[in-house]
């Protein structure tokens, strides 16, 4: 098949899938009307009972007005606007004759999670398919009409054009011709060339702007549902406690309550756990009866767990073996031994919360037997099933909807809300609306897990990089394991296990990670970037470190270290690319900087994507910190899509990266999370954000991947290794804002 | 339960609510003025800034039988069509991630131009005490200068911070 402009050859499984979707009718269509208007009007507002279910990405209306599905979830990574830019470009049309709708969860868009930052790359070469084949299909309409051949026919603004005759017809004047027309062969839909793109790689406002400024309904909080009613939800504020008993006749008594109930739930952690439901008449009624609620929890085995304890008990097991061995090369004893310098340091970084700014909710009703979700969800398809589950229900009596979401950061790929939410609405006979407080979504997170690194490394006579030794101490749930390995022992968590190829492994002959597990109770997942996010602190951290040690420039360091790789799938050369770039768009020129003021620089692969950056700070004799300015250079690939959204993404990566790193903590004592609230748990604001944050894209000739995480890792060590540089203090905890940065 | 006459954006709403409701839970459940968020209900976030006679105001600390004749203004009727400049600004720079703390942050920039027709980053940095959890801060910061801009008619205002208008979406669509 003809696809000179994909940047990779269609896989014969991608091909393939694409032809089953589009021969089932499915993927694309011409949804015909006689009452163009109505419709429009119809898609932009689905009903609230759930009817409207579209079956297609696309619909073009009699009144020119092209409809485009958007299937992901819409965190605020701008996918709502990316993805169908996509098909429009492909499919010739006016960004301004677009209308972008929320699909719901449907089997007939594939997959819908918005993690890992997948959703571009996933659908990146099939969305331009789509655009095509209807492009394809609306000038086939055309050519008939006017009985003239193909080939003297173009589309452009959302028409098509006869230049020999010079006539037009606007698609809205060819759907129903389209309409009859049978879906073309794959082979015979030919995608446009990048030179052509007139919308990707432009900057393109978000689709849901206009809505957001003026405050109309849009996030999962403000669903609202005839005689709905609203719940809270009280769990122990140890993890994993059970209720004894509550108070539930006092508080049914109070004004506004209609009920009060125990829900017995589960003991997995990320699941339905054990709590106290109060549901009433408005939200506040439910706050406040809440207020007067009294539980007697067993508290469970983890109750006298404290930071502090697990920090001792780290620094003990890090003079002992590891646990196990995550990645081995070479012999790292021998060497560090034979090594003209040794450097160890021991890293660390507590547990902290995503802090999605809309508190989790989420909106049920169950009638018949059957559950109707609206959950600001980044994975609908989680939520259904694990609703399956829970209540032993068919797939066909779950259905989802998705709804705009305040922020993901990977908290909404889990389902403990919506499953109270459901089993709330299960007990009552009305439609529920659960909202968690700020507290409940603080100290009930699915956290960012702490850890702990003790590493070690050694230096050859030359200054060059010979050995390294990680020993990384982590936390773990008593769980079982994948397939036979059954035993319940203490298995890290998402983001709180190395992995086997984190750099700078396959890149020295002498390198040794072991990994040893803390049993805890404290639930953790996927937060921005997951794992890299500390993972990139450290290693970039202690580079500078060994660089500083060899008396070497940081900079030259690291492309020497980058210029060794013994094997892998990291792309050294993408690497190399980026940190030439940002290194020559930053004018990296450490030694120009007075005392009191440095610049730091670091890489990191994550999530496909390649980023390198530059920090330049101020620190103060007395210790104050300021960041001036940030400068990073990415490579995600061939193309970007909204580069609106693509820099908003790296900035906000960046600025969210400096508030993880200078200022997040929660601290555990007596088995819970002691912060509950933003005057305890500081995040960071405007004053603090640099005047400054210079994104620059590399396109390189490789698929084009995701922005919603690479570009975060790189920033605490950039930030550590510019403090380093300014005032010679070595940052090697967070939050940072606890360092002692003075200087004399 | 009390019943209240309230002065939201122009006309008189009647509501019968607990007297320590607070204005935020009155706007959103009772009234259906959803703009205005739930994001910590301690002050802190400032995602339910409205103004009252004006001034900008945590609605989550405002009780509602406080509120008295003063005149509530919401995301909802800063203006009748979305053309406030700082609306318009938000559109034309993309400043919104995920977009929930924008009504916040729009009615919080609102009361500073009010106050300050041309602030400069140091006196936005100052006025700006709302949280923005994507850390959308630069464009923010940037929104502000631009609406300062269409409301003086001068295009010229720099919008600071790196971020280029959205000029592009102009051309896309010719």
């Amino acid at each position: 098949m003809s696809t000179p402009t994909l940047s990779r050859p269609v896989a014969r499984r991608d091909f393939l899938k694409f032809s089953a979707i589009a021969g089932g009718g499915l993927v694309l269509g011409f949804y015909l009307r006689s009452d163009g208007t109505a419709l429009a009007a119809e898609v932009v507002k689905p009903a609230a009972g759930g009817e409207f279910k579209p079956n297609a990405f696309i619909r073009i209306t009699p009144d020119n007005v092209v409809t485009i599905v958007s299937k992901q979830p819409e965190i605020g990574q701008g996918i709502k606007t990316s993805l169908p830019m996509i098909i429009a470009e492909e499919l010739e049309v006016n960004w301004k004759n677009v209308v972008v709708v929320q699909g719901d969860l449907d089997p007939a868009y594939g997959g819908q999670s918005a993690g890992g930052s997948r959703s571009t790359p996933t659908n990146y070469n099939e969305f331009h398919r789509l655009g095509a084949t209807a492009r394809t299909m609306l000038v086939e309409a055309a050519a008939q009409t006017w009985g003239v051949p193909v080939a003297e026919c173009a589309a452009s603004g959302t028409a098509v054009q006869h230049a020999p005759s010079k006539r037009s017809l606007s698609y809205g004047e060819l759907v129903a011709k389209a309409a009859t027309l049978p879906v073309p062969d794959a082979s015979a839909v030919k995608l446009k060339d990048p030179k052509d793109y007139k919308l990707l790689g432009t900057r393109i406002s978000g689709v849901d702007n206009p809505r957001i400024v003026t405050g109309q309904p849009l996030f999962g909080i403000d669903t609202k549902l005839p005689g709905m009613l609203y719940a809270v939800y009280e769990k122990c504020p140890v993890f994993g406690g059970k209720v004894v008993s509550a108070n539930l006749d006092t508080v049914k008594a109070l004004p506004g309550v209609r009920d009060a109930f125990i829900v017995e739930g589960t003991n997995v952690l990320s699941g339905l756990m054990p709590g106290v439901a109060i549901v009433a008449e408005s939200t506040w009624a439910a706050f406040s009866a809440r207020k007067q609620l009294k539980v007697s929890w067993n508290e469970g085995k983890y109750a006298n767990d404290s930071w502090d304890a697990f920090s001792t008990k780290a620094q003990e097991l890090s003079k002992q073996p590891g646990g196990s061995t995550v990645y081995k090369e070479g012999d790292v004893t021998t060497a560090l031994a034979g090594a003209a310098k040794t450097v160890e340091a021991a890293y660390s970084y507590p547990f902290i919360s995503h802090a999605s700014i809309e508190p989790q909710n989420c909106t049920v009703a169950f009638k018949d037997g059957a559950f109707e979700v609206w959950a600001p969800s980044q994975n609908p398809g989680a939520a259904q099933t694990a609703i399956m589950g829970q209540f032993s229900v068919p797939k066909e009596k779950v259905v989802v909807h998705l709804t705009r979401s305040g922020g993901g950061f990977g908290r909404r790929l889990s389902t403990d809300y919506v499953l109270e939410a459901a089993a709330i609405a299960q007990k009552v006979s009305a439609p529920v609306k659960l909202t968690w407080s700020r507290e409940d979504d603080m100290r009930h997170d699915q956290f960012r897990a702490g850890g702990f690194h003790f590493l070690k490394a050694g230096l050859d006579a030359s200054g060059k990089l010979v050995a390294w030794q990680n020993h990384f101490v982590t936390f773990g749930l008593l769980s079982a394991g994948r397939g036979n390995d059954t035993a319940m022992v203490a298995r890290p968590g998402s983001g709180a296990t190395l992995d086997a190829d984190q750099f700078p492994a396959h890149f020295l002959s002498h390198y040794r990670a072991e990994q040893t597990v803390m049993e805890c109770g404290i639930p953790t997942g996927p937060w921005r970037a997951p794992g890299n996010n500390v993972f990139s602190f450290v290693m970039q951290s202690f580079i500078d470190e060994l660089a500083h040690a060899a008396g070497r420039d940081p900079l030259e360091f690291r492309l020497e270290l980058l210029a060794g790789k013994l094997g892998g799938n990291y792309d050294a050369n993408r690497m190399i690319g980026v940190v030439k770039l940002v290194a020559e768009k930053a004018g990296w020129n450490p030694k120009k900087f007075p005392r009191g003021e440095g610049q730091g620089i670091s890489f990191h692969f994550s999530h496909s994507g390649y980023i390198a950056q530059v920090a330049e700070v101020s620190v103060s004799k007395d210790g104050e910190l300021k960041v001036n300015r940030f400068v990073c250079a990415c490579d995600v690939g061939a193309q970007i899509v909204n580069r609106s959204g693509a820099e908003n993404q790296v900035q906000g990566s960046i600025i969210d990266g400096i508030g993880a790193a200078v200022f997040q903590e929660l601290n555990l004592e007596r088995g819970r999370m002691v912060q509950g609230n933003f005057n305890e748990y500081p995040m960071i604001r405007m004053p603090d954000a640099p005047p400054r944050v210079e994104v620059h894209f590399l396109s390189t000739n490789n698929p084009t991947t995701g922005l919603g995480e690479p570009a975060m890792p790189p920033v605490a060590p950039a930030l550590g290794n510019a403090i380093f540089a300014a005032c010679g203090k070595r940052v090697r905890q967070f939050p940072m804002s606890r360092a002692d940065l003075r200087w004399s | 339960m009390s019943k209240y006459t309230l002065q939201i954006n122009g006309q008189a709403r009647t509501v019968d609510v607990a007297p320590d409701t607070p204005l935020l839970w009155v706007l959103r459940d009772s009234l259906d003025l959803v703009g205005t968020k739930f994001g910590c209900g301690i002050g802190q976030c400032g995602a339910c800034t409205v103004h009252l006679n004006g001034v900008a105001t945590r609605s989550c600390m405002t009780q509602v039988s406080t509120v008295g004749r003063k005149q509530v203004t919401t995301i909802e009727g800063l203006s009748p069509d979305g053309s406030h400049p700082l609306q318009k600004a938000w559109c034309e720079l993309d400043v919104a991630q995920c977009g929930y703390c924008q009504a916040g942050q729009i009615m919080a920039a609102a009361a500073l131009l009010k106050e300050n027709p041309k602030p400069d980053d140091q006196e936005i940095n100052d006025a700006m005490t709302n949280l923005c959890r994507c850390a959308t801060y630069l464009r923010i910061r940037a929104g502000i200068r631009r609406a300062a801009g269409i409301a003086s008619g001068d295009d010229a205002i720099n919008t600071g911070g790196g971020i280029p208008p959205l000029a592009s979406l102009q051309e896309a669509n010719k």
